[in-house]
């Protein structure tokens, strides 16, 4: 899986969720919830849509690292590498 | 022979749209069954029948918007013999024909279109609706004898570069409905408020701790843990659990917690989770889950909406401090959890840093008093200190 895949699951998942965003103006170094007016529930839905759909294990203490669209590619594309080794 | 009439969906309901038959005559129905759908100021609703039988006859017409009351089918029992046709009254007194713009699913498929009538309208009408590529069929005139005139098509224009209803929610009637239920209650519900602070951190530590273990779709939320601790709350104060209706207060046996829920693009709806207090905090937490999404997707029930009995508005961890809420009519109370937050407190005669909380209660004096309001306040606060019982 590349980092342009999960772009792209996130990009995706996160439309499902909140149509009226347009993906390429958001911040990606900012508060993913803030931008996109996340509450609890989307978010907890979208962790998992992604944990689902990329088969990756995002423990409930990882949630922040999630926090920002970068940060949540470099956790991912990093954990589901680490998957494939294993 | 049984009506099955148009539902009130709410204090603010005075009329509803039938979309959609979900059943056809002839058809076994029982109590629940969810058949038909009727587009309101909240939305689409799906409607529940709550007799058991055979729809016998179905009398309104999809695009009929009829009062609340209006018989929209027949159901008989199943022993009974079918009504003969010719007694099915059609649509006894629909308002008005829904627009034409109206969803698409409501319009009855017409393999061939009647020739459309001859249209009255203005020259510059019909040149701005060329223009624009407006219908004038599809238009109602203003002018002299029904023609169409240019503020006629311009309006029409207008609408239709109106932004699309995402999920079916029509966010001007979203806020007509919010605004003529919040101005009943604030004009005939003489409210009361109180706040408390409490202590989040034992909560926060259990709920940590479990969801540790659980995959995403597994774990649960802190709006699951206040709606279950209102609701247990409930049970022992009856005063704040129930509707006012005809200048008379009737508690309800059973709980049935309203989840205010945001609608995205504006407005809320606070439909009900069915004894809440009964659910375990795993199926509390599915129920709010799938109303949260029926909710978004714009379809819910009409028992979701008309059956709370009290309603908790949690503001989750991106808000303020405290809500003070308005009750929802017939309701008469509603129950606020803030943000949580990070505050120095004092436990055991020292400072320490934890996570607290605000409950606020806002209630009905003619039901109850300050008195007992902060019991039930305290009730509350007290069950959320023992998490693992909830």
């Amino acid at each position: 899986m590349t980092e342009n895949d999960v772009i792209a699951a996130i990009r995706e998942e996160l439309a499902r969720l909140a149509p009226e965003i347009e993906f390429g103006a958001l911040d990606r170094t900012a508060d993913l919830r803030e931008q996109a007016d996340l509450d609890s529930m989307d978010f907890l839905n979208l962790l998992t849509a992604l944990h689902q759909r990329l088969g990756v294990e995002i423990p409930d203490a990882d949630a922040q690292q999630l926090g920002t669209i970068d940060g949540a590619v470099a956790y991912l594309t990093r954990k589901a590498a680490r998957a494939r080794e294993i | 022979m049984i009506s099955f009439r148009m539902p009130s969906l709410g204090a603010d309901m005075d009329a509803g749209t039938l979309v959609e038959w979900l059943a056809k005559p002839g058809d076994k129905v029982k109590r629940g069954d969810i058949i038909a759908v009727v587009e309101t100021q909240k939305g689409a609703i799906e409607i529940e029948v709550f007799e058991t039988g055979v729809l016998d006859q179905l009398l309104v017409q999809p695009g009929t918007k009829v009062p609340v009351g209006v018989p929209l089918a027949v159901i008989r029992d199943e022993g009974e013999a079918p009504l003969p046709a010719a007694v099915a009254p059609i649509a006894e007194t629909p308002i008005t024909a829904a627009p034409a713009q109206a969803p698409e699913a409501a319009a009855p498929e017409q393999p061939c279109p009647p020739p459309a009538p001859h249209v009255r309208a203005s020259p510059a009408a019909r040149r701005l609706a060329a223009e624009r590529g407006v219908d004038l069929h599809r238009l109602v005139g203003t002018g002299p004898g029904g023609a169409i005139q240019l503020a006629d098509v311009e309006a029409a224009a207008a609408a239709a570069a109106a932004p699309a209803r995402p999920g079916g929610f029509d966010f001007t009637q979203m806020r007509s409905a919010i605004a003529a239920a919040m101005a009943r209650s604030k004009r005939e519900i003489p409210h009361y408020y109180l706040r408390d602070t409490v202590d989040l951190q034992p909560a926060s530590d259990w709920l940590a701790r479990g969801n540790a273990e659980r995959p995403p779709e597994q774990r649960l939320l802190m709006g699951a843990l206040f709606a279950k601790a209102t609701a247990l709350a409930a049970r022992a104060f009856p005063e704040f659990n129930g509707h006012f209706e005809d200048g008379a207060y009737r508690p309800s046996a059973a709980v049935h917690i309203g989840v205010a829920i945001t609608i995205r693009g504006g407005g809320l709806v606070a439909p009900a989770v069915h004894d809440a207090a009964d659910l375990s905090l795993e199926a509390l937490m599915a129920a709010m889950r799938d109303l949260v999404r029926r909710v978004r997707a714009g379809r819910f029930r009409s028992s979701e909406i008309a059956d709370p009995t009290l309603t908790v508005s949690s503001l989750g961890d991106r808000g303020v401090e405290a809500l003070f809420g308005i009750i929802y009519p017939p309701q008469v109370a509603i129950v606020g959890f803030g943000k949580p937050a990070h505050r120095p407190w004092v436990v055991d005669g020292s400072f320490a840093a934890r996570t607290i909380v605000t409950i606020t209660l806002a209630a009905d004096h003619r039901v109850s008093d300050g008195h007992r309001g902060a019991l039930f306040v305290a009730e509350i606060g007290r069950r959320l200190q023992t998490p693992e019982a909830l």
